[in-house]
């Protein structure tokens, strides 16, 4: 079939669509290596303008770390810039054994296998090891590619209340007649940043004899006294059956993601897993920088300390300037604006005094539950945090937000 | 409200409202536009369905449109309720 004027308006047409729910994503084009201040040309073909980047996934500035750098640097030396197969044919180098060994000794777990992503991760994981005589219980703010991974899954499909003990062990009662119970949360929740409870979700599983499967993209590395991630956290390290977790976020960000728990899952998973058996293996450049970046975080908290100072004090400051936080003690921060228009506008104003951040809005979150997302780094310093501050404050004040609490600024919404 | 749209209601405050969620649940409250339910928790709302009243409702039924108020999802209940007498 070609690619006839009729085909071609039809995806126009959808195109509008999403332009006039206002969906439309487009993206900034960034001139410079990831970092706490960028150079973004936005929109395209406008001058490039410096700005403080409030919104990365590098949470311990490590994607462009000088040693990280040189280690990849040596892995492309090395062993080459592709595999060009996937694991099982001849793509797996020591290196990658390597990198699952030691993955596993830093998440506490019996064995790792490497995906492309997280994503990817979570999108195998569910149907490799469950079946229809099982039941997965989620926590309905889970994310996106484990909602995915579930509905690839012939098990029976559930979910509880974010964050409801109560919900979630009925649920558990109820389920009693399956075979496996295998309850699903993230570790910290991108959008609130908030965190799981892990250390009851732990209790009830025990209780009700059910797994628990965690995705800890958002905390891997940084959440718990050594970073180890939210088990550490909520004192349950070496409790967790499944972890999934990236390599795209404070582990140095570049891409690849795992499935990291007891052996005889991680090995269904590298007999069944769909996204790991028909994908390449992760290029040997990733996997020597993710070593390297384990070996600086593994001998010093330096990076997750700075990390955790920073974000206690961005917090204090935007308080203190009168914005209406989620409240949390994670780096992600998000300033409640509650309207999805205001938040597009709070973030383009933003952009013009220096400062990258993004909206979220409908269907990312609910309804009403708009919000600038900032996310904090140990790449930031606190000159850094200092001027962002300032320019959240004079956008705030334009916008005539500052010291509304949250049902003052829900009364502007439905104004 | 009949026995039918009370339970359905009442299905939908417990399993589906947040605790500290001042929103009232009516019978023409929006729930999948609002998002207070989506289409990946919707699958336990249409399992207590199925449960409850002992029918089979397809996919091509369950429609967002179809279960986007507690009147909506008692009609579809009916119209599924109706549909399996017939088939006896």
């Amino acid at each position: 079939m070609s690619f006839s004027n009729v085909v071609r308006q039809g995806y126009l047409n959808e195109i509008e669509g999403i332009k006039a729910a206002g969906l439309f994503k487009d993206e900034r084009y960034i001139h410079s290596p990831q970092s706490a201040e960028i150079e973004v040309e936005f929109p395209v073909g406008s001058a490039i303008r410096k700005c403080i980047n409030i919104c990365s996934n590098n949470y311990l500035g490590l994607s462009s770390h000088p040693e990280v750098i040189a280690a990849a640097h040596a892995g492309l030396d090395g062993r080459g810039y592709g595999m060009s197969s996937v694991r099982f044919i001849c793509g797996t180098q020591d290196m990658h054994r390597e990198l699952e060994k030691r993955l596993s000794e830093f998440l506490g777990t019996e064995d790792t296998l490497l995906f492309p992503s997280c994503m990817d991760a979570n999108a195998g994981f569910f149907e490799a090891c469950l079946n229809e005589r099982d039941v997965m219980i989620a926590d309905r703010l889970v994310h996106a590619s484990i909602v995915d991974g579930m509905r690839l899954c012939n098990a029976m499909q559930d979910t509880f209340k974010h964050s409801d003990m109560g919900h979630l062990e009925e649920k558990l009662q109820e389920h009693q007649d399956k075979r496996f119970r295998m309850v699903i949360t993230d570790g910290v929740f991108s959008m609130d940043g908030d965190t799981a409870k892990l250390a009851e979700i732990v209790a009830l599983a025990e209780k009700y004899n059910a797994m628990v499967f965690v995705d800890d993209s958002h905390a891997t590395g940084f959440i718990g006294k050594t970073g180890r991630g939210t088990h550490e956290h909520c004192g349950v390290f070496g409790k967790i059956d499944v972890i999934t977790t990236t390599l795209g976020k404070a582990l140095g960000g570049a891409s690849g993601g795992c499935v990291s728990g007891h052996r005889e899952l991680v090995e269904m998973c590298r007999q069944r897993a769909r996204p790991y058996l028909f994908s390449n293996a992760v290029a040997p450049v990733i996997v020597a920088g993710a070593l390297k970046v384990l070996d600086l975080i593994s001998t010093t908290t330096e990076r997750r300390d700075k990390l955790e100072w920073n974000a206690r004090y961005w917090r204090g400051l935007l308080k203190e300037a009168g914005f209406d936080l989620k409240e949390g003690d994670t780096p992600i921060v998000p300033v409640m604006l509650y309207d999805a228009k205001l938040a597009q506008d709070f973030a383009r104003d933003l952009f013009h005094e220096g400062v990258y951040a993004v909206g979220f809005f409908f269907p990312v979150v609910p309804k009403g539950r708009a919000r600038i997302r900032t996310q904090l780094s140990a790449a930031h310093e606190k000159h850094q945090l200092d001027s962002a501050i300032e320019a959240f404050r004079k956008v705030g004040q334009k916008h005539g937000i500052l010291g509304l609490g949250k049902q003052e600024l829900l009364g502007r919404c439905a104004a | 409200m009949d026995e039918i749209t009370k339970a359905v209601r009442g299905y939908i405050i417990r399993e589906y409202v947040q605790e500290g969620d001042e929103r009232e649940i009516t019978e023409t409250t929006p729930l999948i536009s609002s998002g207070l339910v989506d289409s990946f928790s919707m699958v336990s709302l249409l399992r207590f369905l199925e449960k409850k009243y002992a029918i089979h409702i397809p996919d091509s039924a369950a429609t967002p449109e179809a279960f986007d108020s507690v009147e909506r999802i008692a009609a579809l209940v009916r119209r599924f309720q109706r549909a399996e007498v017939g088939s006896l």
